[in-house]
C-alpha cells in the first residue's frame, strides 16, 4: 500500500518536473526541474526491483544536469543562459507535435493486445532486462561502442579551432607546448 | 507492486529505520569532531590560544548573525544548494554497515555512494548560482572544473573493492576482506578514493571553489544558518566518505580485541583525522590545472589498479 503511493507519489513528481522544465524562465532551474524528474524516475525505477538501473539512473542524469551548467557557459555567446529567458519557442508547432504524440502513444496503449503474463519474474531481474536488451545482440553493441568513441573522438578534433601545429610549432619539437590554457602535467 | 529493494542474502542484518536517528547521531558527532581537530590544528598553525571549541563559538556567531541578501537570487535553488551537502552525507552513511548492522542493506550499495556524491556537484554549484554574485557563481565553476578531474578517477577507484569482492553490496565488500585488506593490495585506488573524498567535501587541496582570492567563492554571500548548515555538510560529507572508506578498503569491523561495532567508528576517527590534517599539508589544486592531471595521471593509474585487481581476483577463482 505505501509503496504503492510512493510509486505513484514519484510518477507524479517526475510529470511535474518535466512540466517545469518549460514552465520556469531560468536555465538553471530547467535544468534542476529536469534532474528532479528523472531522479524521481530512478526511484521509481528502484521499485521496480531494477535497484543497479534506478541508482544509475540518478547518477548519470545528476552528473549530467551538472555538465549542462558548464555547456551553458561554453558555447552560449554573452551567456544569455544566465539570465531569465523564456524555456519555450515555436510555441503552435510544438503544441501541434506535442498533442499528437500524445493521442498516438495513448492509442497505441489503448489497442494493443498487451500478452498475458508468462511464468514468474527471473529471481534477477537486472540480468534478465541486461540478457534481453543486449544478450543476441551482443556483438552489434561490442562494434558499435568504437565507432561511437571514435565518432566522438573526430568530431571534437574537427570542431577544434587549434591544431597539434599550434601546440607544437610546424615541426612538431616545442617543449612545452604553446597552449592558451596550460595543462597540469606539463605537456 | 513489489517492495523496493528486498534484502539481499548479505552477511550482514538490517536494522529498524528507527536506528537512522543514532546514525544520524553519530555522524553528527564524527562531523563536530572533525571540526574541532580543524579548529585545534587552526590554533597550533595561527599560534593562538586552544582552538578545540572553535566551532562551537562560530556556530554561535553564525545563529545569531543576520542573513544577507542579494538581488534578484534564486533564493530556492541557492538554499537547496547550501543544505543538500548535510542531506546527502546522511544518504552516504546509510549503505555503511557498522559491524554487522546496516540501516539500508541495498544489493547496489557502491553505485548509491557514487550517486550521492556526484550530487555534490549539483549542489555546489546551486549554492554558487543560487547567490546571483559573480565571485559566488565564479567558484561554482570552479568546482565543477575539479569535479571533472576528479569524479571518473574515483569511480574507477570504487570499481576496484567492487571486482575483488564481486559484489557491490558494500557488507560484502567488507567481508571479502577476511584476511587482507583491500588497502593492502590496492593502494592506488584507495589514494585516489581519499582524494575523491577531500574533493567532494570542498577541502584542502580542493578547496579553491572557496577560496579566499574569490572573496570566498560558492559560499561568498552566505551567512547565518545558512553558512553553518554548509560548513556542517562539508565536514559531515568528510566523516561520510572516511566511515565508507572502512567497509571498502579497511575490513570494516575486523580487529582485534574489540567487537565489530566499535572497530568501524576507530578507524573512521582515524581516517578522518588524517583527513582534517591534510588540509594544512597539501597545496591547492588550481582548477585549471588538476583537469589533466586527473584525466593523465590519477585516471591512468587507476584502471591500472582495476586491471591488476580483475586478473588477481580472475587467478584466485
Amino acid at each position: 500500500m505505501i509503496s504503492d503511493i510512493a510509486f505513484w507519489g514519484f510518477g507524479l513528481v517526475a510529470l511535474l518536473g518535466g512540466a517545469a522544465v518549460f514552465y520556469v524562465n531560468s536555465m538553471a532551474r530547467a535544468t534542476y526541474a529536469l534532474a528532479l524528474s528523472f531522479v524521481a524516475v530512478g526511484l521509481q525505477v528502484l521499485f521496480l526491483q531494477q535497484n543497479y538501473v534506478g541508482v544509475v539512473t540518478i547518477l548519470m542524469m545528476v552528473m549530467e544536469m551538472a555538465i549542462m551548467a558548464v555547456y551553458m557557459v561554453m558555447f552560449m555567446g554573452m551567456n544569455p543562459a544566465l539570465m531569465p529567458m523564456s524555456m519555450v519557442h515555436g510555441n503552435r508547432t510544438a503544441i501541434a507535435v506535442a498533442l499528437t504524440t500524445f493521442l498516438g502513444l495513448a492509442a497505441g496503449i489503448l489497442m494493443v493486445d498487451w500478452p498475458a503474463r508468462l511464468g514468474g519474474p527471473s529471481s534477477d531481474v537486472t540480468m534478465a532486462l541486461g540478457e534481453s536488451l543486449m544478450g543476441p545482440k551482443m556483438l552489434v553493441m561490442a562494434v558499435i561502442s568504437p565507432v561511437m568513441v571514435a565518432t566522438i573522438v573526430a568530431g571534437v578534433v574537427l570542431a577544434a579551432h587549434r591544431t597539434r601545429y599550434d601546440r607544437l610549432g610546424d615541426d612538431l619539437k616545442q617543449r612545452p607546448a604553446d597552449d592558451p590554457q596550460p595543462g597540469g602535467v606539463g605537456r | 507492486m513489489a517492495d523496493p529493494m528486498p534484502m539481499t542474502d548479505s552477511p550482514i542484518t538490517t536494522v529498524a529505520p528507527g536506528w537512522a536517528i543514532a546514525a544520524l547521531a553519530m555522524l553528527g558527532v564524527l562531523a563536530v569532531a572533525a571540526a574541532m581537530l580543524d579548529g585545534a590544528l587552526a590554533a597550533r598553525a595561527g599560534g593562538g590560544a586552544s582552538g578545540v571549541t572553535r566551532p562551537f563559538g562560530e556556530a554561535a556567531r553564525l545563529m545569531r548573525q543576520r542573513r544577507r541578501t542579494t538581488v534578484e537570487a534564486d533564493r530556492l535553488l541557492w538554499r537547496m544548494g547550501g543544505a543538500g551537502l548535510l542531506v546527502v552525507a546522511a544518504l552516504m552513511v546509510t549503505v555503511v554497515p557498522l559491524g554487522e548492522w546496516t540501516i539500508f542493506d541495498l544489493d547496489v550499495g557502491v553505485m548509491w555512494f557514487n550517486a550521492m556524491d556526484v550530487m555534490v556537484w549539483a549542489l555546489v554549484w546551486l549554492t554558487g548560482w543560487g547567490a546571483n554574485s559573480a565571485h559566488s557563481l565564479v567558484g561554482g565553476y570552479r568546482f565543477l572544473a575539479h569535479g571533472l578531474g576528479y569524479e571518473l578517477p574515483l569511480m574507477f577507484a570504487l570499481v576496484a573493492p567492487a571486482i575483488a569482492a564481486e559484489s557491490l553490496n558494500v557488507g560484502k565488500v567488507a567481508a571479502a576482506q577476511d584476511g587482507l585488506w583491500f588497502v593492502v593490495w590496492m593502494p592506488v585506488a584507495f589514494v585516489v578514493y581519499l582524494l575523491g573524498v577531500a574533493a567532494f567535501s570542498v577541502w584542502g587541496p580542493f578547496a579553491p571553489a572557496l577560496g579566499a582570492d574569490i572573496a570566498g567563492g560558492a559560499r561568498a554571500e552566505l551567512s547565518g544558518v545558512d553558512r553553518l548548515v554548509f560548513e556542517a555538510g562539508r565536514y559531515a560529507l568528510l566523516a561520510a566518505g572516511a566511515a565508507f572508506a572502512v567497509p571498502m578498503f579497511l575490513g570494516g569491523g575486523a580487529g582485534p580485541l574489540l567487537p565489530d561495532w566499535a572497530w568501524v567508528p576507530v578507524k573512521t576517527v582515524a581516517l578522518l583525522a588524517v583527513l582534517v590534517w591534510l588540509r594544512r599539508r597539501l597545496p591547492a589544486f588550481r582548477p585549471d590545472k588538476f583537469m589533466e592531471v586527473g584525466w593523465m595521471l590519477l585516471l591512468p593509474a587507476v584502471l591500472l589498479q582495476d586491471l591488476v585487481v580483475a586478473v588477481i581476483a580472475v587467478w584466485r577463482s
